[in-house]
């Protein structure tokens, strides 16, 4: 099942000059540009974590990509993500996130049920990927 | 701007003829010269150079848009002269002509020296050197008295890991980044020769002439003019006596050191004012060097004799 987290996800991945181009996007408005990976990809974690130093003072896309291209070779069977942080006053916060790269293979989730008081049902999900323990989850 | 042009350029494919005075002055290479000219003192031989170097680029340019030249031309250059010959201004100023010709993207200048790119333990120098890279992207990077970068004394200095992965990129993004490396030009002939990857890869060596001593005084008007001075006519006088004996104290950097001389100068005038001032001073008073101002200046305490074999420079 296909990861939808982030802007853009709907639509196919992103080619790397379509990255670029949002990346210096973000550039251009002022954002650090963090690159981060998880392995567990339940939609409520989202502290992933940080690849290198979050990117305060690159002026150029290609800076980044090149980061980006270090980051997939090391953790190409996890998912990657850009985020972009705008840290001027009144936002402080993450302006832009999107989904650069995903594992072969997502094997989706299950839909947990629990009985709770009374005959009330209540749902969680759980990814299948984290039944194994953190770093054997992909590949 | 350039960034329009680039997006345009596809749309542009389908020209069959280029007008190169109408591009030399549309894409603001002309006003980038003439600034040049203005603002720099004399390097006549670099300012030459760079105008045939723009020249090449534009027809270059020209060439790639009528599909006649596909590659991207080798930009990295080398600049060599004495310190204070204005190597950083210029390379300033080349940033700027390469970013409005459309050949970096950005047209920031990232200035280093050995201690950005050098790490101080293994494993260190890959990361450290990145980061400047990542850094100038889309620019141009500034590697000043690149030399360093090559210890032959030390075979395991970490400068060596530096040059690898400079060289690297070097070759392999041509597109996003401009090396410009600087130092002293025998040096430079040193380090090109016992690294000859660096040498096949920059296409472009500049050399900076020291400048002469009317240019320096020239200078030294340039810089108070620029800081809302002007000299006193015996000041003037003094300056001109000063320069041929600086320049033969060690540590002579070309209009650097004339730019410490006046800071000094500057120094002495406000101590003067200070005082001897009574009552309340003019806008003429606060902006003029009188002639005892450069006059108090060490150099001229030395007897005619021993100048040249003097011990140290400030």
């Amino acid at each position: 099942m296909r990861l939808t987290q982030g802007t853009f996800s709907f639509l196919p991945d992103l080619t790397d000059a379509q990255i670029a181009r949002q990346v210096q996007y973000a550039l251009d408005q002022g954002w650090a540009v963090n690159i981060e990976t998880t392995d567990d990809p339940h939609p409520r974690n989202t502290y992933w974590d940080l690849w290198g130093q979050p990117m305060f003072d690159v002026a150029d896309a290609a800076g980044v990509m090149l980061e980006l291209a270090e980051c997939r070779k090391v953790f190409g069977e996890r998912y990657i993500r850009l985020s972009a942080f705008d840290a001027s006053h009144g936002w402080e916060t993450i302006r832009l996130s999107f989904i650069v790269g995903r594992p072969a293979e997502e094997p989706g989730f299950h839909l947990v049920r629990e009985e709770a008081e009374g005959r009330r049902l209540r749902y969680t999900t759980r990814s299948y990927a984290t039944e194994r323990p953190a770093g054997q989850r992909y590949g | 701007m350039a960034g329009e042009a680039a997006r345009e350029e596809p749309v542009e494919a389908a020209e069959t003829a280029v007008d190169l005075r109408r591009e030399f002055e549309e894409s603001g290479v002309k006003a980038v010269l003439e600034e040049l000219d203005r603002t720099l003192v004399g390097l006549a031989p670099v300012k030459r150079r760079i105008r045939e170097i723009s020249a090449l680029l534009l027809v270059e340019r020209a060439r790639r848009r009528l599909g006649l030249a596909h590659e991207a031309p080798s930009l990295h250059m080398s600049f060599t002269g004495n310190p204070g010959t204005g190597k950083t201004t210029v390379a300033l100023r080349m940033a700027e002509l390469l970013h409005r010709l459309g050949y970096v993207r950005r047209g920031h200048l990232v200035s280093v020296t050995r201690d950005d790119l050098v790490g101080q333990y293994i494993g260190h120098t890959a990361p450290k050197t990145k980061e400047v890279l990542k850094k100038a992207m889309g620019g141009v990077l500034f590697i000043d008295e690149a030399y360093y970068l090559y210890r032959p004394e030390n075979e395991r200095d970490y400068g060596q890991e530096a040059i690898e992965i400079l060289l690297q990129v070097m070759e392999n993004q041509r597109d996003d980044l401009v090396v410009i490396l600087a130092g002293y030009a025998d040096r430079m002939e040193r380090f090109f020769a016992s690294n000859p990857g660096f040498r096949s890869r920059i296409a472009h060596h500049v050399d900076f002439p020291d400048y002469g001593d009317g240019e320096l005084l020239a200078i030294a008007e340039l810089i108070l003019e620029r800081q809302g001075y002007r000299l006193a006519p015996e000041a003037r006088a003094a300056l001109e006596r000063y320069i041929p004996r600086r320049r033969t104290q060690p540590h002579f950097a070309n209009a650097r050191s004339i730019r410490n001389a006046l800071d000094r100068a500057r120094l002495r005038q406000a101590s003067r004012l200070f005082e001897t001032a009574e009552g309340p001073l003019d806008a003429a008073a606060l902006s003029t060097l009188s002639g005892g101002d450069i006059l108090a200046s060490r150099v001229f305490g030395l007897p005619e004799e021993r100048i040249g074999d003097g011990e140290g420079g400030s």
